[in-house]
């Protein structure tokens, strides 16, 4: 189950702290290019905070068969509606990512977070 | 009514089984402990590799109850081969092991939101269940207000606050497992296996129905939802610090090992010393023949060559407890995790490749928390490349036997300790390669995702660690006593018989098979510079190591034991080697397979001896090449 992207006027408007993640990990090269980067979890730096509008892992690279990362990343909390904060990066080229979700923090990298679609705010 | 429901429950014969379930981090090993005390021991279960824990209490009505403790997880859907036992034994699925009569399931109060998911999926099992709020007191201080009686009505199972380190709620929690098994024989007639049937996978869609109906539970009975904790906030800013984070986890692993080696020197020690003189004890009493031959030098040293390494092992599951517990495992894994990316390992195999420089059992045995398959197998692979506390002897021996002490760079290193770090180095450095290799070859694919939570900083509590480190140290005494007894036992027969001839010169080992064995291998190993002692001390030393430098004693014929056979042993070496020959050996002992209890916990571990086959395969290639490399090399630098 693919949710519809966010609408565009959040894309199009990132607050002023928006800065543009690194670029892709050596892992993700494969990654095809996403419509709105903004709009994915992978791309916000530390201190960023958004909300969860969606999951697609159909452009995330993993051994996983189709439709097991995004249950995983369910079952980890990450689903429509939570609140995520970046609270830390880790070393080196800032991946991977200790996300606060709701009440907890989860650890993922980047490549992966690409799989969740958010709204910043 | 209860008491003849309860007797008739005793009179069955079969104590009750209760399981405990919950998320990792929920403090379900805590409340195990809680509830069972010592009184716990820890088995396999049939066929799979994953430990089995189980205790025993007495509930207040007076019935004997058996409390299974099941491997953390966050989903029926088994990731882990732990995850894995976990589903099967809920399911009923294990063969002669029926499912839990009731269902504990543990759940932290300050994270109900991930929590109660897993309690909504054992719900549906249509099982008797408990749920325990754990963590109640972190959730007070956090301000965070859970109404038990509201959530208890809204999911419609029991609700029982507790506090598993401090064992508060612990009565509260014994009194609930009394009500629900009488409930459970008043209501339910026992038919094992029935509701196993109706449980499918969850497809992504459940999931997350799963977490709207959480969403509607909380707004029912969470009634303040608290604070995040900021100590925990605070503490990781300083330590994922990107300057900071990696710095403070090599010195928490610098320290790690200092201890491994210094405090467990003097417990060492003692075991020698005991270990001496039980065999005195032995010899002095028995009289000669082959049952003392079998007793002193069989049974006691051999299995003492094993036992003599519980001190430094439980140092190291000393301080890899107390990491765990207080939850830095997870950050040293988020640290490490692009690192050991670089050559396609999963964070989480540090921890396995760590324990290895103590010994590689517990290391290989520590992989199972690598979910998936193919990187659980590339750091087993690896593991024994680490040096292992046993590989520290031969190296002693040959450096003080063969490196001067003196020192480079202008007096600030010393030769000898140069040449240890770079044994060490070499160990490191080969691992990375291997698993290099390995995930670029025969584990290809992409890396297994990181899902991994960062459970809040906690204080361990001093009980939990002692009956965790009272487990290891169960777990490897029984290995101690059971496949390490019988290999010695073996190693022992094959280095007595046949008996040297009457009026034989050579050592007694010589006419042994072992000596047989190690004449037939000389010539395989004389390229790389090995003489035939060398190869005779090879074959008793797949026993373990260090047992290869006794065996180099037997050959020359040296009756010293101990720190006496070791010095005078160096001056025998130093005159009948040469410089190339013992940087070869060396160089074989970085590499080689030379340990018959890692291949046994390998072959368990993989449940398979074809992944024991491909270890010894290309550890043995290794070594012979590395041993050809170095013997060759440092014979045209030294012109000879």
């Amino acid at each position: 189950m693919i949710p519809p992207l966010p609408g565009p006027a959040h894309a199009a408007t990132p607050s002023p702290a928006t800065r543009r993640a690194p670029g892709p990990a050596p892992g993700t090269s494969s990654d095809p290019p996403v419509g709105n980067d903004c709009c994915r979890l992978g791309v916000l730096r530390k201190g960023q905070r958004a909300v969860v509008t969606g999951l697609d892992d159909s452009a995330v690279a993993t051994p996983l068969p189709p439709g097991e990362l995004e249950r995983r990343m369910i079952e980890m909390g990450l689903i429509e509606g939570a609140r995520v904060e970046i609270l830390h990066e880790g070393f080196p080229g800032a991946d991977p990512l200790a996300v606060r979700i709701n009440d907890h923090t989860l650890a993922l990298r980047r490549a992966e977070a690409h799989a969740v679609l958010v709204t910043l705010g | 009514m209860s008491d003849t429901v309860l007797s008739t429950l005793a009179f069955t014969g079969v104590p009750p089984r209760i399981a405990l379930v919950g998320n990792p981090n929920c403090g379900k090993t805590a409340l195990f402990n809680a509830l069972t005390g010592a009184r716990q021991k820890v088995a396999n279960y049939p066929g799979v590799t994953v430990e089995r824990k189980i205790g025993e209490f007495l509930s207040p009505a007076g019935t004997r109850v058996q409390l299974v403790d099941l491997p953390g997880t966050y989903s029926l859907r088994a990731r882990s081969p732990d995850e894995e036992v976990t589903r099967d034994v809920v399911l009923g699925r294990f063969q002669h092991e029926a499912p839990p009569d009731v269902m504990v399931c543990v759940a932290d109060a300050t994270n109900l939101r991930l929590h109660l998911r897993l309690v909504l999926e054992l719900k549906k099992l249509g099982r008797p269940i408990i749920l325990a709020l754990n963590m109640m007191d972190v959730a007070e201080a956090r301000g965070c207000r859970v109404d038990a009686a509201a959530l208890s009505a809204a999911l419609g199972v029991p609700v029982v606050p507790t506090v598993a380190i401090k064992r508060t709620g612990v009565v509260g929690l014994l009194d609930q497992i009394d009500r629900s098994m009488i409930a459970m024989t008043a209501t339910l007639p026992p038919s094992p296996g029935t509701s196993s049937c109706g449980w499918s996978e969850p497809s992504a869609l459940d999931l997350r129905a799963y977490h709207q109906e959480v969403e509607t539970i909380l707004a029912a009975a969470l009634r303040d939802a608290g604070r995040p904790s900021l100590a925990t906030r605070r503490i990781d800013a300083a330590l994922l610090h990107p300057a900071i984070g990696l710095p403070f986890l090599f010195l928490v692993l610098f320290l790690m090992f200092q201890a491994v080696f210094a405090w467990a020197a003097v417990p060492m020690d003692m075991i020698d010393k005991g270990l001496g003189w039980i065999q005195a004890v032995a010899g002095a009493v028995l009289p000669d023949g082959l049952l003392k031959s079998l007793l002193t030098d069989g049974i006691i040293a051999g299995v003492g060559s094993v036992v003599i390494f519980l001190p430094q092992i439980l140092v190291l599951f000393f301080f890899i407890l107390m990491l765990e517990s207080t939850g830095y495992m997870a950050r040293a894994a988020f640290l490490l995790d692009r690192l050991m990316g670089g050559v396609g390992l999963h964070g989480r195999a540090f921890i396995p490749l760590l324990s290895s420089f103590a010994c590689a059992v517990p290391g290989i045995m520590a992989a199972r928390t690598i979910e998936n398959r193919a990187d659980r197998l590339a750091t087993i692979m690896i593991a024994p490349l680490m040096t292992c506390s046993a590989r520290l002897p031969v190296y002693t021996l040959i450096i003080a036997a063969f490196v001067p002490d003196r020192t480079v760079a202008g007096g600030m290193i010393g030769l000898q300790g140069l040449v240890m770090f770079t044994l060490y180095a070499a160990g490191i450095l080969s691992a990375l390669a291997a698993a290099f290799v390995l995930k670029r070859t025969i584990f290809k694919g992409a890396r297994e995702p990181l899902l991994m939570e960062l459970p809040s900083y906690r204080l361990p509590s001093p009980r939990d660690i002692l009956l965790g480190l009272l487990e290891r140290a169960r777990i490897f005494l029984a290995r101690a006593g059971t496949v390490i007894f019988s290999i010695m036992i073996l190693l022992w027969f094959l280095g007595s018989f046949p008996a040297a001839p009457d009026g034989a010169t050579g050592p007694a080992i010589d006419y042994s098979f072992a000596g047989m064995l190690g004449h037939a291998l000389a010539p395989l190993l004389a390229p790389i510079g090995f003489t035939w002692q060398i190869a005779i001390a090879l074959v008793p030393g797949m026993a373990a190591r260090e047992v290869a430098v006794a065996a180099l004693g037997t050959v020359y014929a040296l009756s010293e034991t101990g720190d006496a056979l070791s010095g005078s042993l160096a001056g025998v070496l130093a005159a009948d080697w040469s410089l190339p020959t013992a940087l070869s050996l060396l160089a074989w002992f970085v590499f080689a397979p030379q340990c018959v209890s890692t291949l046994s916990v390998v072959k368990r571990e993989t449940n398979s001896w074809f992944w024991m086959l491909v270890m010894i395969v290309y550890m043995t290639a290794l070594a012979y090449g590395a041993a050809f490399v170095t013997f060759h090399l440092s014979s045209a630098l030294l012109g000879g």
